[in-house]
């Protein structure tokens, strides 16, 4: 802990209501808004400052995820987060919009120092109190006469929680088992890249990661090889996150002009030392395009085969967990399906996938996704472990379609997390029509509650982002989709008068809301 | 690249499903790098009926319940497919499909299907004659 002193360090060890762990955005958002609802809880990090996978990744230093300094919404202003993909979320002026004040204006890609400087300028500004240096050894489950729990060890004692948080990142690298797979070394270990020049590289696995690395080394490899029994996506293609952003595209350019980049779909058999002593490695491959087997000669292996969730002995107290990642089980509010009082925060996030229309994916495992999710967790733990009551402010019938026409306009959480998040509109036997608030799509559709409107926005793989209101009447949800508009402008009259001929179904006495 | 023990567990699984009978080892395993994999709780459902933008889904594992307006029609199990016909006529489901067990799927999303019939007629025409029996079955309800 440097010269950090005991008595300066927060949370020292003992019972918190909930503990947070991690101190990446996910773990820096999720405090700021436990905070905000009045939850006492303890951050707790491995790391000796706050940044999470940013203080080392990516590793040619530059961002996938954009900030705008000049967009057409004032920054700082919430329309403004739809541009600005980085900077985390709060109330007060000098705690938003970080980002762009730390940017050079040589890209709108931050630099991966510019954004630890910004998660480092929110957690000062925004006054998140981590404990640094503490690392989360292990937990057990507790039920007695203080309720049940959970207990963390740590490498600075135990901490005992109601709720856990647990937002760790998807940051442990993982390299798959398989013959002669010790001779690779992965993403995480590469080495300064003009330690490759004029070597011979192949990368196992056709992500960004593997794309990133290529990209990369464009200028010192003398050949680089891209390998994996998939063919790549591109996020051009996929008009989403999902494939390869139009950063590290250049080697897949290079590939189909015959540059010399070479990408392969083919699965990996075996790797192993060539004879003759040089140090290069013989790679046994089994394409999977219907070709026939390959051997290739290489002087480097990298695994850019991703990174697993670090959830220790999670999943030996009961936390199911699945796929590729490693990701656990959980619910539409990122809690763990089997071991309830666990909560994921940050890329964690990702394992609430929702429903995938058209195959798009949310960007939770994306800061400008995540954070809306650890706003709406904090908001669902405090509301139903601790009793805060829900603020749920009455709209006059006469001003629905208005509201509705102002949230697509602007609302960074439907712009984000499309067919993921929803605003929803309840009507209340008592209350009358109520702002039920940023929730979950999927809670929406499953639950039997009252008369109400579920408001998103979302793609259908082709390129088109439109409004789409979730009815329910009856306990019967109708899907109601509005036409796109190539300007993407959903606040104008023909809107409006869409959508007044919808929420009229649900809420009389609606307007045209002109 | 996915875990090689589990790639080769996924891989026994599926080589057994009706629908990949006709598949070589290669061929399966450029499938499964295709599909994601989905796990969904007990309870939860899988495919919302009336609702666009569905996938075509592959049970490795476990068990669901088809049902039309909240009346089970039908259950599911391994090996079993399901959400392939909204995809084919461009239409939302008629039926939701909800788990009853913990549920491990291959999932593939509806811009993907058609591509991957294409480029698999061997699959293509396991999934016709799926649909040609519960055409057969239907027709034999009905009269």
């Amino acid at each position: 802990m440097g010269d950090v002193t005991e008595g300066a360090r927060p949370f020292p060890p003992g019972a918190y209501p909930v503990v947070v762990v991690g101190s990446g955005p996910g773990g820096l958002q999720v405090s700021y808004d436990l905070r905000r609802h009045g939850i006492r809880h303890a951050v707790i990090s491995d790391d000796p400052a706050p940044g999470g996978m940013f203080r080392r990744w990516p590793f040619f230093q530059r961002l996938l995820s954009w900030t705008k300094p000049h967009a057409p919404a004032p920054r700082g202003s919430r329309a403004y987060e739809r541009y600005d993909w980085n900077s985390l979320l709060a109330d007060e002026p000098e705690a938003r919009a970080l980002q762009p004040e730390l940017m050079d204006g040589s890209s709108y890609f931050p630099s991966r120092p510019e954004m630890e400087a910004n998660l480092a300028r929110f957690a000062e500004r925004a006054r998140i109190e981590v404990r640094y240096g503490c690392r989360w050894t292990g937990t057990r489950q507790v039920e007695d006469a203080g309720g049940s729990g959970f207990v963390l060890t740590t490498s600075d004692g135990e901490y005992r929680a109601e709720v856990l948080v647990v937002a760790v990142g998807v940051a442990q690298p993982f390299t798959p088992p398989g013959v002669g797979m010790e001779l690779t070394h992965h993403y995480a270990e590469v080495r300064p890249a003009d330690t490759y020049a004029g070597r011979r590289v192949m990368m196992l696995g056709k992500q960004n990661s593997g794309f990133e690395l290529a990209n990369g080394l464009l200028p010192w490899a003398r050949e680089i090889l891209l390998v994996s029994p998939s063919t790549a996506k591109l996020s051009v293609q996929t008009r989403s996150l999902a494939g390869v952003r139009a950063r590290y595209v250049q080697p897949y350019e290079d590939h189909v002009l015959g540059g010399g980049v070479a990408i392969l779909d083919a699965a990996l058999d075996r790797i192993e030392r060539t004879s003759g002593g040089d140090g290069s490695l013989t790679v046994h491959l089994r394409r999977t395009d219907g070709g026939g087997d390959l051997v290739v000669e290489v002087d480097d292996v990298i695994s850019a085969t991703g990174f697993v969730t670090p959830l220790l002995d999670l999943p030996a107290i009961g936390c199911t967990i699945s796929g590729r990642s490693r990701l656990p089980l959980v619910t539409s509010w990122w809690e763990s399906t089997t071991l309830p009082g666990v909560f994921f925060a940050g890329t964690i996030g990702q394992a609430a996938k929702g429903l995938v229309k058209h195959g798009v994916p949310a960007n939770s495992g994306a800061v400008h996704g995540g954070r809306y999710n650890a706003r709406v967790l904090a908001e669902r733990i405090a509301t139903t472990r601790f009793g805060v009551e829900r603020r749920r402010a009455a709209v006059a019938p006469g001003d629905l379609v208005a509201t509705i026409a102002g949230e697509l306009a602007e609302a960074p959480e439907l712009w984000h997390q499309r067919a993921y998040l929803a605003r929803v509109f309840s009507t209340d036997p008592r209350a009358g029509l109520v702002d039920d608030g940023v929730q979950p799509l999927t809670f929406f559709l499953d639950d039997p509650g009252p008369d109400a409107i579920a408001v998103t926005l979302e793609a259908d793989g082709s390129g088109a982002i439109y409004p789409v209101l979730y009815t329910r009447t009856g306990g019967e949800i109708q899907e109601r989709n509005l036409e796109p508009d190539p300007l993407l402008r959903y606040d104008g009259p023909d809107v409006r008068a869409s959508i007044a001929s919808i929420v009229r179904e649900i809420v009389p006495g609606v307007g045209a809301g002109a | 690249m996915r875990r090689m023990v589990e790639q080769a567990e996924l891989l026994d699984s599926i080589a057994g499903f009706s629908l990949f009978a006709d598949l070589s080892a290669p061929q399966l395993e450029g499938i499964i790098h295709i599909f994601d994999e989905r796990m969904f709780a007990s309870g939860e459902t899988v495919l919302h009926q009336g609702l666009s933008g569905s996938g075509f889904y592959v049970i490795v594992e476990g068990e669901a319940t088809v049902a039309v307006d909240g009346h089970e029609r039908a259950k599911l199990g391994r090996g079993d497919f399901f959400g392939e016909v909204s995809i084919l006529l461009g239409a939302p489901p008629i039926a939701d499909v909800i788990a009853t067990t913990q549920l491990h799927c291959l999932v593939l999303s509806g811009p993907g299907v058609e591509p991957f019939l294409v480029a698999n007629p061997k699959v293509m025409f396991r999934m016709l004659q799926a649909q040609a029996r519960r055409l057969r079955a239907a027709n034999r309800w009905g009269t």
